[in-house]
């Protein structure tokens, strides 16, 4: 089975334990240990990691179609936010009639906007699987008929990234709309409880946690066995050229929506899992910055590796949660400065200064030093003497 | 009927010659006079005295016609003196001499003793008023004068006019004299009065129209009906000319914005997502100017255009030097690191200066609009705006086409290799296209300041708009972003009136995506085998 | 019997109804059949009204001056760029002005490109293994797995081109002529019925060039080569027959001999100063 595949390698098998062992310590010092003591972590904390894990999750999610198939999305935020209005919905029809308005049917904002009845596209939402289908469907829907149209016309690169971003500005701008139905410029929110569990007890904050734990696993494992795949190098192939691709008889077009629409999906279910552990979901979530903050994350992890967007995810959410606390001003230019810092000195990321788990492909690094003296071609017909003569730093120059 | 002809006299007089003003320096000391009778005359006769002063040819008697039509001219109980009062709240008035108009500070009112005037002089005076306006030397007064005038024509006043309306020089004047006629006319039932009016676009000729419409006279109804109509169909006419302009005005907002862009982006391929914020720095710049030149907001903004190119300018080269020369061939990275420059650049005006809006203030000669008819009226700031536009689009232009520059930079842009050993300096055209690309980012600045609100935000705002306009266009076509920006900012505003404006905007946003899909290389694209990545 | 079914296979209207991956029917004529096909670039016509038929199992060698169409003709035949009249047919089946590159590809036309375009994050084996004729499509190339006989193919191509003891290192690494080698070493894993070569030679040492021609040779006869090349030498090394192209168009055809003899060849070259 192709999905099981990436159980068998080292590096993900790491990675899977390294998370494991992780979640296990939080809920241990959770549940075990008394408020209070000083190794106690709060139920405040169990989510703040859930969150983290969720942006891991979408960073993932980001790599596969950066890192691995070249497509710079500024607009996965939008998957991320569809995701998430999707399992609000949910948890809006969860809340019934305990609502300011005690509407039994209709969410507090219908009430106050006078509808009298629920919008078609809300009918559905009170059943779990239903939006469980939804959490995949919309983002995917979405993924589908955008990257349809923009991969069937060939657009890549700089233009996919503007169109991207451009995609969710005007989600979020019709999304602030009150006519749209999901609750305008607040959103969703006051939600009450998930599949029966109330929200506000550690137990459930602490199960989100575990599934959001489950969910970057088995996202992780997904990821990894896409590209692991004779289709993650065909993925790889499209990144660095297309056209010769194409001429192999691949369609790359299809190979592109394939992997980006899984892509859009995985940020979706990150939606998902982030709004019952924040509690809100709103049309801030589709805004330009958000999603390019995500590349940002990418980045810094390393990108072409998967769980270098984890570690990126990760420790950029820590330093805003810090930096927010005690300098909230400072934020904004620390987050200027790593992108900038990243690109220009960092580009293999974090991961790139990690001893490395796999074969070294030097291949991988797209920001190879700047174009050296032209080797020409090497006289010597040796082949194993030629290779060792070019340097990496210098084989820019031939491409 | 003695005062009008009294009055024509005057004015013909007036309009001829100089000894006329002697004459009123010689009749000065009538004016005490004048002012005492007309507080002392009864009702009945106050009439005959405020012909007098009509009559008398004193240049100050227009002020005192209108002051005693407002209940303002007064007299001081003490000393008698005439007082024209120029505000009339609390218990003190602030007051000025009726005849030398010097400002006399403030008087309490109870000392103040208002010369009275009832309904029926009120009325009198007004056409009185109206008729010395008409007879002025300052065609402008005149002719707000003659607008004014439309829709209030009683009997008397008709007369007057018919005897004026020879004598007027303007033109404009006399057809607004006319229609007034006209609209008294109507009023009577006179259906020879439909015609001259049929395509008028004044509110008061649509009033009496549609009340003619309403009357009993058929043949009247037809008449006034296609009248009617036929303004109809020219307000129509205005009011797409008005979305037009509102549209081109958008447009060549965008294009200001976007055309920088086309540059660094275009013909260099270099994403600079800190563009937006090189536009608020000329906009801040703007703001500075004004703070150093205080009282000379329009100098300031004559400053401010060098200035604001000049200050993003040298943004955009630091940006270039710091930042992008390392990233020569990434263009995604290019993009990744840009965004963190234009992050630091805003959070940086939102420390140093502030985090809420600045006022700009628009200078009198920018202020105003230009009026093209009664249902048009341009604003003044967006026709500098689209005008200001369309000079940085030809200087560009012509940079680009004529200037050793723009040949270097079209150079460098087809073949870098090629142009290197040629001996073009790549690094400094490079250099030199981003300054240019940056500080038209500042002019871009400058001119917005004049219709948006300067804030850390305001580039932000512009970013994807401008990047839309220059894909639309096309990568690397100025004409391209030029058609681009215009076309987008007239179909924004088509759609508004229908769609909301932030439905428009989603439109158009879909509409470009669609469009992009349909055609990668957007309208004008630029062709050749070098073309294909 | 079978003559009757062919023509009302080519008579058919609808297009679609042609099964896509269905063999080249060579029986009745030419592996490559091109006729009237005229491209305009911007008003320049880069292809003029050119007809050229290549025989299954020839190797057929194209020469020309620069800017003579050698490139743009590849362009076309592979579905990159689309002609403004003419036709191209791929044995008697296919119309290939139909079908998108990939589809071309997977009927068996391969190419080497002018510049090698290998993928240079993959390694030499990975290279090698996407090129290998297979289900090309995206769930199976999710399922994928290496079969044993797979990776003996992928030995003996590599034991071919002679990069047996690189084959785990990305095809990055490699020289202007190691890059050439992998690149028709990919051409060989997809087994295409027609080879277009694009200047194969270009950066090779004269060893390299030797074996090239070898190679080139030994494919002809199983398959169809087409080779542009500019190196006289590799050509008459090779060449059994040859086309001039000039200005878009065919000048002349013949034995190597023959066209250089030919007068108005003689006076395009010498004309342009070649």
């Amino acid at each position: 089975m192709w999905l099981t595949r990436p159980l068998s390698e080292r590096s993900t098998q790491l990675f899977l334990g390294i998370l494991f062992i992780a979640m296990l310590l939080v809920t241990v010092l959770h549940v075990a240990l008394p408020e209070g003591h000083a190794l106690h972590v709060s139920a405040y904390t169990v989510t703040l990691l859930g969150k983290y894990l969720c942006y891991a999750l979408l960073a993932v999610a980001v790599d596969l179609v950066w890192g691995y198939l070249g497509i710079l999305s500024l607009g996965h935020g939008a998957f991320f936010a569809l995701g998430g209005y999707a399992m609000g919905m949910y948890l809006m029809r969860q809340i019934g009639d305990r609502g300011v308005y005690g509407d039994p049917l209709l969410p507090d904002f219908m009430v106050f906007l006078n509808w009298d009845a629920l919008p078609w596209y809300w009918q559905g939402f009170d059943m779990a699987w239903f939006a469980v289908i939804m959490v995949l469907l919309a983002p995917g829907l979405l993924a589908l008929v955008f990257g349809f149209l923009a991969f069937r016309s060939r657009v890549t690169g700089v233009y996919l990234s503007i169109i991207t971003q451009a995609l969710t500005f005007a989600l979020m701008l019709a999304f602030f709309r009150n006519e749209m139905g999901f609750g305008g410029n607040n959103g969703l929110t006051d939600f009450k409880d998930i599949l029966g569990f109330n929200l506000r007890t550690d137990a459930t904050r602490l199960g989100l946690f575990l599934a959001t734990g489950v969910a970057l696993a088995v996202g992780y494992i997904v990821c990894r066995a896409i590209v692991a795949s004779k289709l993650g190098r065909v993925s790889i192939a499209c990144r660095d050229a297309e056209a010769r691709t194409r001429f192999l008889g691949y369609r790359v077009e299809r190979v592109q929506l394939f992997v980006f629409v899984v892509s859009a999906m995985l940020a979706g279910v990150a939606g998902a899992l982030y709004v019952p552990q924040v509690g809100i979901i709103n049309p801030s979530e589709f805004s330009p910055l958000f999603s390019i903050e995500i590349v940002v994350w990418v980045a810094l992890g390393g990108r072409a590796t998967l769980y270098g967007a984890v570690i990126g995810a990760v420790l950029v959410n820590y330093a805003k949660t810090v930096f927010t606390g005690i300098m909230p001003d400072a934020w904004l230019f620390a987050l200027g400065a790593l992108f900038v810092l990243v690109t220009v000195f960092l580009p293999k990321g974090i991961a790139g200064l990690l001893p490395s788990l796999r074969r070294p492909k030097v291949g991988d690094d797209p920001a190879a030093p700047g174009p050296g003296h032209d080797p020409g071609y090497d006289p010597d017909h040796d082949p194993d003497q030629a290779a060792d003569a070019q340097s990496p730093a210098n084989r820019e120059a031939t491409v | 009927m003695s005062i009008l002809r009294s009055l024509t006299q005057l004015f013909v007089v007036c309009c001829l010659s100089l000894p006329l003003l002697a004459h009123a320096q010689d009749t000065r000391e009538e004016g005490p006079a004048l002012l005492q009778a007309l507080a002392e005359a009864s009702s009945a006769d106050k009439g005959d005295v405020i012909s007098r002063i009509a009559k008398s040819g004193d240049e100050r008697a227009r002020d005192w016609l209108a002051a005693f039509a407002d209940g303002k001219l007064s007299r001081i109980e003490d000393s008698g003196q005439f007082v024209i009062v120029l505000e009339n709240r609390g218990r003190n008035w602030t007051v000025a001499d009726a005849l030398t108009g010097e400002p006399m500070g403030e008087v309490s009112r109870r000392e103040l003793d208002t010369i009275r005037i009832n309904n029926a002089l009120r009325r009198e005076l007004d056409s009185i008023l109206s008729v010395i306006d008409l007879t002025v030397n300052n065609a402008e007064r005149r002719l707000e004068a003659a607008r004014a005038l439309r829709g209030r024509v009683d009997a008397a006043l008709s007369k007057r006019l018919a005897e004026l309306l020879p004598d007027e020089s303007d033109d404009r004047v006399r057809t607004v004299l006319q229609d007034a006629l006209a609209i008294y006319r109507l009023e009577q039932g006179d259906i020879t009065a439909v015609a001259p009016l049929s395509g008028s676009l004044n509110s008061e000729v649509r009033a009496a129209l549609t009340s003619a419409a309403r009357s009993d006279d058929p043949k009247l109804v037809a008449a006034a009906n296609d009248a009617l109509a036929s303004i109809e169909q020219k307000l129509k006419f205005n009011r797409a000319a008005e979305t037009l302009y509102f549209g081109l005005s958008l447009g060549s907002v965008l294009v200001l914005a976007a055309i920088g862009l086309a540059i660094t982006f275009g013909v260099m391929g270099v994403i600079n997502m800190a563009h937006g914020e090189l536009i608020m720095l000329g906009a801040y710049t703007t703001w500075g100017m004004q703070q150093l030149l205080p009282g000379q907001p329009g100098l300031a903004l004559v400053l401010s255009i060098p200035a604001g190119f000049l200050v993003s300018a040298l943004a955009g080269v630091a940006i270039e030097r710091s930042v992008i020369q390392f990233l020569k061939g990434r263009p995604l990275e290019t993009l990744l690191a840009t965004f963190g420059v234009s992050l630091i650049l805003q959070q940086l005006v939102r420390t140093v200066i502030s985090p809420l809006n600045r006022t700009v203030i628009t200078p009198e000669w920018m202020s105003g609009s230009v009026m093209i008819n009664e249902a048009l009226s341009l604003t003044l700031n967006r026709l500098y705006v689209l005008g200001f536009a369309l000079v940085v689009f030809a200087g560009l232009m012509l940079i680009m086409r004529k200037t050793r520059l723009g040949l270097e930079v079209r150079a460098v842009t087809q073949n870098r290799a090629m142009a290197r050993s040629m001996g073009i300096k790549a690094t400094r055209v490079d250099i030199m296209t981003f300054a240019l690309g940056s500080g038209v980012a500042g002019l871009a600045g400058v001119a917005l300041s004049q219709l948006t609100n300067v804030g850390p935000n305001l580039g932000q705002n512009y970013i994807i708009d401008s990047f839309m306009v220059v894909v639309f266009g096309g990568v690397g076509s100025l004409w391209g972003t030029l058609v681009a920006g215009l076309s987008l900012g007239t179909i924004n505003q088509l759609l508004e009136p229908w769609a909301g404006a932030v439905l428009a905007k989603i439109v158009v946003l879909v509409f470009i995506i669609l469009f992009i899909q349909k055609r990668p290389r957007g309208l004008f694209p630029q062709k050749g085998r070098a073309a294909e990545g | 019997m079978s003559f009757i079914s062919e023509l009302s296979h080519r008579d058919r209207v609808f297009d679609f109804l042609t099964p896509t991956l269905s063999p080249v029917d060579v029986r009745h004529g030419p592996i490559l059949y091109m006729d009237g096909v005229t491209v305009t670039f911007d008003g320049f016509r880069a292809i003029n009204d050119l007809s050229l038929t290549i025989d299954d199992g020839e190797l057929r060698c194209i020469i020309g001056p620069n800017g003579a169409g050698k490139t743009t003709m590849m362009d076309i035949i592979t579905g990159k760029t689309r002609p403004d009249t003419g036709s191209v047919w791929f044995g008697s089946r296919h119309n290939l002005l139909t079908k998108s590159e990939p589809d071309i590809a997977s009927l068996g036309i391969g190419r080497k490109f002018q510049k090698p375009t290998v993928f240079e994050a993959l390694s030499i084996f990975e290279n090698l293994e996407l090129a290998m004729s297979a289900d090309k499509r995206v769930f199976p190339s999710l399922t994928a797995r290496m079969t044993g006989e797979t990776i003996d193919r992928i030995e003996e191509v590599l034991t071919t081109v002679g990069l047996t003891r690189l084959r785990h290192r990305a095809a990055g690494i490699l020289s202007h002529g190691q890059k050439q080698w992998l690149e028709i070493g990919m051409l060989l894993m997809q087994k295409p019925r027609l080879l277009l070569v694009d200047e194969p030679v270009a950066g090779m040492t004269e060893q390299e060039m030797e074996r090239t021609a070898e190679l080139l040779t030994s494919l002809a006869g199983k398959q169809s080569v087409v080779v542009v090349e500019h190196d006289m030498g590799f050509v008459r090394s090779i060449a059994r027959t040859v086309t001039v192209l000039h200005q878009g168009s065919v000048l002349a055809e013949g034995t190597m001999d023959q066209v250089s003899n030919d007068p108005k060849v003689i006076e395009v070259y010498l004309g342009e100063g070649a």
